[in-house]
């Protein structure tokens, strides 16, 4: 049955949910780093550190995700000649299995491409003159960057990055093809096992769907957060729900207007 | 001022000069928006530059603190050299971190504040006193409450910047000015993005201020300011000043054509 799958999911399921969980979040952190790298690139003085920065979204934008995770897994110590990828990376206690290595790295390579757009518009939607300001008070640009356009572009940024994340927590389900035990990959093995693919799949989506779901609440308290500090003006938790639609939060926010 | 930026022999009023500009020339393009300005200014004199729209004075004083560059001439600021370092005769664009030092010694105040709206009112006072000179953060919340207080808003220091008025977020930018302690102030046209009604209350801390000696220079239309608060008044046009003198000299009986026919037009 179905809702068996649903409401007990077993040990591995949970595992594999752990897996895609902080793979979506690591890859996010790195696309988001690897973002601001690259919109700031764009805007430097250097050409070619304008030209690396234009090199990469063309390029990670402009080829298939699936074909990113494939060559980097299978590709990468081959074409450098040294082991970038170990079959297994040692950190301390923990240790990393290397294909969810890949497959953060694909992941997040990919993203940062994406972000660095999202980040250059925010940055471009902040008045030239909060610069200006900035610079006139003796602020270097860097820290005028930090305390003065960042935060106000932030605002601008996190909900399409919101977004992303969301995009991002189904996105990690590609890795499956490389071997990744994560959500997919268990429903796809119990599939195989069993022949029983709407029970797995159907399965499968609904627990992608509450993952997607909790977020779209934890990004409603953030932007909440944000426009407070922004502007003074508190905007109440329900108005930033009505603000980040979708049916969950829509719900959740019933009746308020 | 330290002695080694002062000028030789006492008496000279060249030693109080604050702001020297020879020939400052600028481009955009094509276009020559800026054709040859000189202007001396000295300590506690304001200045009011006055002129049409599109004659220069907002670029002039923009290249004041180096928010624009110049392509030929040299301005200076406490006998400092801005914006560029002079080797063997040639000028070359100074570094970052020398041009953010050099403004920390120039004021600016803009036409439309450019507060931080992200800060409290007391926050964008403190932001660049602690931030850049290093200042400890309780003396720079007792400096900018004081700040504050003197122009009129003492009860708004937690008040974001989308609270307040017009004329109090001018204020708030004057104070925010103030609070680095600078040699020189610029004015970009402080109230021209005013509501006519809220445009005293930023003159009259404007006017307090070169009471009480500040060195200033206001890019300004408002010729009631220029009458009172102006030791000198500045008519620039197409790119140069073609008049300078007392505000008398100027509402009375001024040289120039084009001086009258601006002055008949906006009096």
């Amino acid at each position: 049955m179905v809702w068996v799958r649903i409401a007990h999911p077993d040990h591995a399921f949970f595992r594999a949910l752990y897996t895609t969980v902080y793979m979506a979040v690591i890859a996010q952190f790195m696309g988001v780093v690897l973002g601001l790298i690259a919109a700031l690139m764009r805007s430097s003085r250097l050409a070619p550190l304008r030209w690396l920065s234009g090199l990469y979204i063309w390029i990670f934008r402009g080829t298939p995700l699936l074909v990113q995770i494939f060559f980097i897994y299978y590709g990468t110590n081959e074409l450098f000649g040294v082991n970038i990828i170990p079959n297994t990376l040692h950190l301390g206690l923990f240790s990393l299995d290397g294909a969810v290595l890949a497959g953060i790295l694909a992941l997040g390579i990919n993203e940062g491409a994406y972000m660095r757009e999202i980040i250059r518009a925010g940055i471009d939607s902040i008045d030239k003159g909060q610069m200006e300001a900035a610079k006139s008070l003796g602020m270097r640009y860097g820290l005028a960057m930090r305390r003065i356009v960042l935060p106000q572009a932030a605002r601008v940024i996190v909900p399409p990055l919101g977004n992303e994340f969301n995009n991002m927590l189904k996105t990690t389900s590609l890795v499956f093809t490389i071997g990744v035990y994560e959500m997919f990959a268990d429903a796809e093995i119990g599939y195989s096992n069993s022949f029983l693919p709407a029970e797995y799949f159907l399965g499968v989506a609904f627990w992608y769907l509450v993952l997607t779901t909790v977020w779209a609440f934890i990004q409603a308290a953030i932007e909440r957060k944000l426009a407070a500090s922004e502007r003074g003006e508190e905007l109440s938790f329900i108005e930033r729900m009505q603000a980040a639609w979708n049916p969950a939060t829509a719900w959740w926010a019933r009746g308020t207007r | 001022m330290e002695p080694r930026d002062r000028l030789v022999g006492t008496g000279d009023p060249m030693t109080d000069v604050v702001m020297r500009a020879e020939d400052v020339r600028k481009r955009f393009g094509r276009l020559e928006v800026l054709k040859g300005v000189s202007l001396d200014v000295t300590q506690r004199e304001t200045i009011c530059i006055i002129g049409p729209s599109g004659s220069g004075k907002t670029t002039f004083i923009r290249c004041i603190n180096h928010l624009e560059k110049i392509n030929s001439g040299r301005i200076t600021v406490n006998g400092h050299l801005i914006g560029y370092r002079e080797t063997n005769g040639k000028l070359r664009e100074d570094t970052e971190k020398n041009i953010a030092h050099q403004r920390t010694q120039i004021g600016m105040v803009f036409q439309r504040f450019n507060l931080f709206p992200h800060k409290t009112a007391l926050e964008n006072v403190t932001e660049a006193p602690v931030r850049v000179l290093g200042t400890p953060a309780d003396e720079a919340k007792e400096t900018g409450l004081r700040l504050l207080t003197r122009v009129g808003l003492a009860d708004k220091c937690e008040t974001y910047p989308g609270k307040l008025s017009g004329g109090q977020q001018q204020r708030v930018a004057i104070a925010r000015a103030l609070a680095m302690k600078p040699a020189l102030m610029l004015f970009d046209e402080p109230t021209s993005a005013l509501d006519p009604e809220v445009t005293g209350e930023v003159l009259d801390v404007m006017e307090e201020l070169a009471r009480e000696g500040m060195t200033m220079i206001v890019v300004t239309h408002e010729m009631g300011f220029a009458r009172k608060a102006a030791d000198r008044v500045v008519m620039m046009d197409d790119g140069t000043i073609i008049e300078e003198g007392t505000p008398e000299h100027f509402f009375e009986a001024p040289d120039q054509e084009r001086t009258k026919q601006f002055l008949s037009k906006i009096l």
